[in-house]
């Protein structure tokens, strides 16, 4: 495992206290803490580099520039990128597969035509798909999961049949830890004529990332969720597929020429990048990267893996307590209930001992449906987490236990 | 393991009268001939209420509830159901004035016995993300007594 005490000290905010507690930051999935070296990245870029990107003449205009763009091939490099401009600086996640929904989508999807999706996505990885479906008149099919929380590869394969024109799912579920096969879900997608969206939210903090060798066609990913600033992330894709859809956002920056009544637009990716962008955001992006590959993703992996494991066992050895998703190959996240305690109630007894949790839908109303609970209550760990933090987790719940006359008090 | 005793604001919080009203939610079901129905949820926690009232000569006649969620917004909505029997509509929007003022701290409100027993939710006051889930059947009876 990692040694998690000495990368704690990195992060400030773990150093403070909540509630009078040792701060147990467990609600990694959602968002993560910053080291201090993305704090240092985005202060010392308003000190020494500011100005616009992609404008001025002037020599900070160009340092500006050149720092934007090199956090960009630093992304390539991280998810193994077709090329530099085949990565597009977004909001992260959501907003990327809302670009493809809004450019790709509106362009390719017509009327009588499905697209693909799972009932483990996230809200951001169905809404924009439905929304898509529902204006132009074609048919989104929800592909089923199995009981332990994968997708159902005969459902998949059903939903195949349909020769959908594009096929999205997560490559790690951001409710339950499962790690999908998502080179063999591209494969199949694609024999079947669809284009592969794969929501990265929650496997690129996690996973060594390879698009190519995933093969997918889009690929979206979040830096706030890997040690990065909120607001920065990013769509990476095919190249080709970029060079040929229509712009998304209409502004400065994307266009080439404007005439009066219609303009040409600017090269990817920078056709995508209209106004100016979060610069900040993709400096403190390109930190958050150099500190993960300092450490190696694959320590990470085997580190949260180690973490989700310890929790489970500690917390199936409580009567009464259900752990869901996958027991084998799984993320470092768990989530699970406690008897009838609903899981707001866990949050806030959890809280009063410092433990972060998150509790609820997860933004994953379709899969609660499936797994017959309204929410779960979710821990979910990374690389500053240490055994201590499981060993917290479980305590305080034995406390929630006794308020609710599960164990005596 | 910290096995010390829980900190005294859990304790106010999750009082027993509030896990007995959870677990035994009182007037909790479909209501017959209802005039008045109202769905409310909590978007960010996913806790939700079907609200069933019938009003007659502008007094709650019998009031029933469908839900679920916490313990607090599930023990709040048994607790109101209770007293609303038999109260006219602007007696049963004085108390939610009055619940909604306990929420934010009021102490007179806090021991004002035409509240009953959800005086045991005073304890949500100290807990500012909670107070949504206790006042959430209490908004759905106002929005179910707006004219």
């Amino acid at each position: 495992m990692l040694d998690a005490a000495r990368l704690r000290a990195d992060f400030p905010l773990l150093e403070r206290r909540e509630n009078g507690r040792r701060l147990v930051y467990l609600d990694n999935a959602a968002t993560t803490q910053k080291p201090e070296a993305v704090l240092r990245a985005i202060a010392d870029y308003y000190r020494t580099t500011n100005a616009n990107v992609h404008r001025g003449a002037y020599s900070l205009a160009i340092r500006a520039t050149e720092a934007y763009e090199a956090a960009r091939a630093k992304i390539a490099g991280f998810v193994n990128a077709w090329a530099p401009e085949g990565v597009v600086f977004t909001r992260g996640t959501t907003e990327s597969i809302n670009l493809v929904a809004g450019s790709y989508g509106r362009a390719h999807v017509g009327r009588g035509d499905t697209v693909v999706v799972t009932a483990m996505d996230h809200h951001s990885n169905v809404v924009p798909w439905q929304i898509l479906c529902q204006e132009h008149g074609a048919t989104l099919r929800m592909v089923e999961i199995t009981e332990d929380g994968r997708v159902d590869l005969s459902d998949f394969g059903t939903a195949l049949e349909r020769r959908p024109k594009l096929v999205a799912f997560p490559y790690v579920s951001n409710a339950l830890g499962t790690v999908n096969p998502a080179a063999q879900l591209a494969k199949l997608a694609h024999a079947a004529g669809a284009v592969v969206v794969v929501d990265g939210a929650q496997s690129t903090p996690h996973l060594k990332v390879d698009v190519q060798a995933l093969d997918c066609d889009f690929y979206a990913l979040s830096g706030h969720k890997m040690l990065g600033p909120m607001g920065s992330g990013a769509l990476v894709a095919k190249p080709e597929l970029l060079d040929a859809m229509p712009p998304y956002h209409g502004g400065g920056e994307m266009i080439s020429r404007v005439f009066d009544d219609h303009s040409t637009y600017n090269k990817i990716p920078h056709k995508f990048e209209a106004g100016t962008p979060n610069v900040e955001a993709a400096v403190g992006l390109a930190a958050a990267i150099d500190y993960l590959e300092t450490i190696g993703l694959e320590r990470i992996a085997e580190h949260e893996r180690a973490l989700a494991q310890a929790a489970i066992e500690q917390l199936t050895q409580i009567e009464g307590v259900t752990v869901y998703g996958p027991r084998g190959h799984r993320a470092g996240v768990v989530s699970f209930t406690y008897g009838d305690i609903h899981p707001h109630d866990i949050a806030t007894i959890l809280d009063q001992d410092g433990v972060c949790i998150r509790a609820g839908h997860h933004c994953a109303q379709p899969l609660m449906r499936r797994l017959n609970v309204a929410a779960t209550a979710r821990a979910s760990f990374y690389l500053y987490n240490e055994p201590a933090d499981v060993t917290a987790l479980t305590g305080s719940l034995v406390k929630a236990g006794a308020l609710f006359g599960y164990v005596p008090a | 393991m910290d096995t010390s005793p829980p900190e005294p604001r859990l304790s106010a919080l999750y009082q027993e009268l509030i896990l007995d009203h959870y677990r035994r939610p009182r007037n909790k079901g479909a209501l017959e001939g209802a005039t008045h129905s109202v769905s409310l949820n909590n978007p960010l926690c996913g806790d939700e209420i079907d609200l069933q009232l019938r009003v007659a000569d502008d007094v709650i006649r019998d009031v029933r509830f469908i839900g679920r969620g916490c313990s607090i917004s599930q023990a709040s909505a048994s607790m109101m159901t209770q007293l609303l029997k038999d109260r006219t509509v602007s007696q049963a929007l004085t108390l939610a004035a009055r619940m909604s003022a306990m929420m934010q701290g009021d102490e007179t409100a806090a021991k004002d016995k035409t509240l009953g027993d959800l005086r045991a939710l005073a304890g949500v006051s100290k807990f500012p993300v909670r107070i949504k889930c206790a006042l959430l059947p209490w908004n759905a009876l106002t929005d179910a007594m707006k004219p």
